[in-house]
């Protein structure tokens, strides 16, 4: 056969199977088939309410059946921006997001390196590493709100008064909004750890030695090594697991709503917790679902944003 | 000179084990609590000093839960929840990831990019439609409502996870099956699924355990006791003046031990369904 044919045939042939939707040996609507039911489910539950969730929030939706939800146009957007709690707790959660996210960042970053050079054990640790990860929001948030109890002999309060001296006397951790904070940013860093851990390890793990090997000949140290070779090689990885973070940060409700229930006075409240609590504590379903979209609309913003800034031509090696 | 280089060597490698074992205990901490405290009877406040292995360790909490018949009902509930979703979202999901590996078709790119954008958003954005639909398709306090949402959830992110797994598989099998006469649905469950085990398992695993888990839907939709799952049980323990919080770590660890064995028996899927989700990204 001349290779030549070959080559200028087969993408006109291709440009016109594409054109008339047909594509050897099948008929056109066999992708649909297999679209179908995962499809179905998808659209219900996820699509129209993404789109019907809009239609809701101009409106001061009423849940009861066969009463009237008045439509109200922008009214519900309106209040958002004059609402001081809806602020607060926009403020909280970028906080919760910041330090969570740099928490499990630089932890997650430093177990993978140590996991990495460990000799044996590895896979001892990174599960032991990990299992906070697989264990359920509630049983943790219990667990924390216990850890942080109040009295001298909580877990805490006894090793910073006691054991360490650092503190003179028991906190009253959930009581007061700033050490609330350090429960659950706490518990936020530790359940997350095990996850950008393994996911560090697995790009460590990808970059061929001879790199480190050659560094070390050419005098390089541990320290060059690590911000010429390492970083810029887990450059992907470290993208991601980002971007996941951020979304699982803005993403927090169950340890705020378990934990502080967003009291004092609003004081912990988060953007979820808040849209929650509005919906289906107040039955104010346009207002929560105004907030939702809010909310929505900035995670997608920030995650663009992300993903331009980090954005750079991948590195051959 | 080469023995003195060894023996640094040897101490920073016993350091860095050292490191990773006191890290290790820091992260097991309050696991080993919870443990210790599902054994200490009347903990309604801790005592001082903590013990992490009680003075008088009881069963007493764990008999309490699991003669209260609403817990065992709400574990049985757990498990056909669980089971039903994980086994919903491996099938649905690689057919649908079968659709995008291996075909072209109208609408392909822009249901690609639908699903990307949508699995940025949080999932919780969606409660207050989806409580609508429910309500209107009488889904409510019905655990087919909780399956089919969490089904529609996992959707996308595991069609990703799958058509990326599809696409790395050799083509030449699926070709001559198709000139022997094979269709389409044949040569997807004889050839591609049989394949695919370690993705699908992967699948399978945190489908399991994201339903298992979920907490905030089941929360929203389930009233009846008849119908709770384990994490709104769970909740229920805690009290509303004080707290047996031994009864409520004795709940937790029945809720949890399932998922630690699936965990360390299946630990290789995790890596692996993890790790693929990032190459994606």
């Amino acid at each position: 056969m001349n290779p030549g044919t070959a080559v200028t045939r087969q993408p006109l042939l291709k440009r016109v199977n594409t054109l008339l939707r047909y594509s050897p040996g099948h008929r056109w609507y066999v992708p649909y088939l297999f679209l179908l039911p995962g499809l179905t489910l998808y659209i219900l539950w996820m699509l129209y309410p993404l789109v019907y969730e809009l239609y809701i929030s101009f409106f001061d939706w009423n849940i009861m059946p066969g009463q009237v939800s008045e439509f109200v146009g922008l009214e519900n957007y309106r209040e958002i921006f004059a609402d001081s709690n809806f602020w607060f707790a926009l403020r909280n959660t970028a906080l919760y997001a910041l330090v969570t996210v740099i928490g499990q960042i630089v932890l997650g970053l430093a177990v993978a390196l140590l996991v990495h050079r460990v000799i044996f054990a590895r896979r001892v640790f990174r599960a032991i590493y990990y299992l906070p990860v697989v264990t359920s929001w509630v049983v943790v948030a219990f667990l924390f709100l216990y850890m942080f109890n109040a009295q001298a002999g909580g877990l805490i309060n006894y090793l910073l008064v006691s054991v360490f001296h650092v503190l003179p006397e028991p906190v009253a951790w959930l009581g007061n909004p700033d050490t609330a904070w350090v429960a659950i940013d706490a518990l936020g860093i530790w359940k997350g750890v095990g996850w950008s851990m393994v996911l560090f390890l697995a790009a460590l793990q990808g970059i061929p030695v001879e790199l480190y090997e050659a560094a070390a000949i050419d005098g390089a140290d541990e320290k060059q090594q690590f911000l010429h070779i390492t970083l810029p090689l887990i450059r992907a990885t470290l993208l991601f697991v980002t971007v996941m973070l951020v979304i699982g940060g803005f993403n927090v409700f169950i340890s705020v709503y378990l934990m502080t229930g967003g009291g004092p006075l609003h004081r912990t409240e988060v953007v979820l917790s808040y849209m929650y609590n509005r919906a289906f504590g107040r039955l104010r379903f346009g207002y929560g679902a105004s907030l939702s979209y809010v909310l929505a609309a900035i995670i997608v913003t920030i995650n663009f944003v992300q993903m331009r800034l980090f954005r750079r031509p991948t590195i051959e090696y | 000179m080469i023995s003195a280089n060894r023996r640094a060597y040897r101490n920073v490698n016993i350091a860095i084990f050292v490191i990773l074992c006191v890290g290790a205990l820091l992260a097991m901490a309050p696991m080993l609590y919870m443990v210790g405290t599902a054994f200490k009877p009347d903990a309604y406040l801790p005592e001082f000093p903590p013990q992490f292995i009680p003075e008088q360790p009881t069963l007493a909490n764990f008999e309490t839960a699991l003669t209260s018949r609403n817990f065992v009902q709400a574990f049985l509930n757990s498990v056909i929840v669980a089971v039903s979703t994980s086994a919903l979202v491996t099938t649905l999901a690689s057919m649908m990831a079968y659709a995008f590996a291996r075909f072209e078709f109208r609408g392909k790119r822009f249901l690609f990019y639908t699903m990307l954008v949508m699995m940025m958003i949080p999932s919780m954005m969606f409660i207050i439609p989806q409580f609508i639909v429910a309500s209107r398709l009488q889904l409510t306090n019905k655990l087919w409502g909780l399956i089919l949402v969490y089904v529609a959830g996992g959707m996308a992110f595991n069609c990703f996870l799958l058509r990326g797994f599809f696409e790395a598989l050799p083509r030449e099998l699926e070709e001559s099956a198709l000139m022997d006469g094979a269709n389409h649905l044949t040569i997807f469950t004889r050839i591609v699924l049989p394949l695919s085990t370690p993705a699908l398992s992967t699948v399978a695993v945190f489908s399991f355990l994201g339903a298992w888990d979920e907490y905030t839907w089941a929360l929203t939709t389930l009233t009846d006791e008849n119908v709770r799952t384990l994490p709104i049980a769970i909740a229920n323990f805690r009290g509303v003046h004080a707290t047996d919080w031994g009864l409520v770590f004795a709940a937790s660890l029945t809720a949890v031990i399932p998922t630690v064995l699936l965990f360390i028996f299946f630990q290789r899927y995790f890596v692996q369904g993890l790790t693929a989700g990032a190459i994606r990204g």
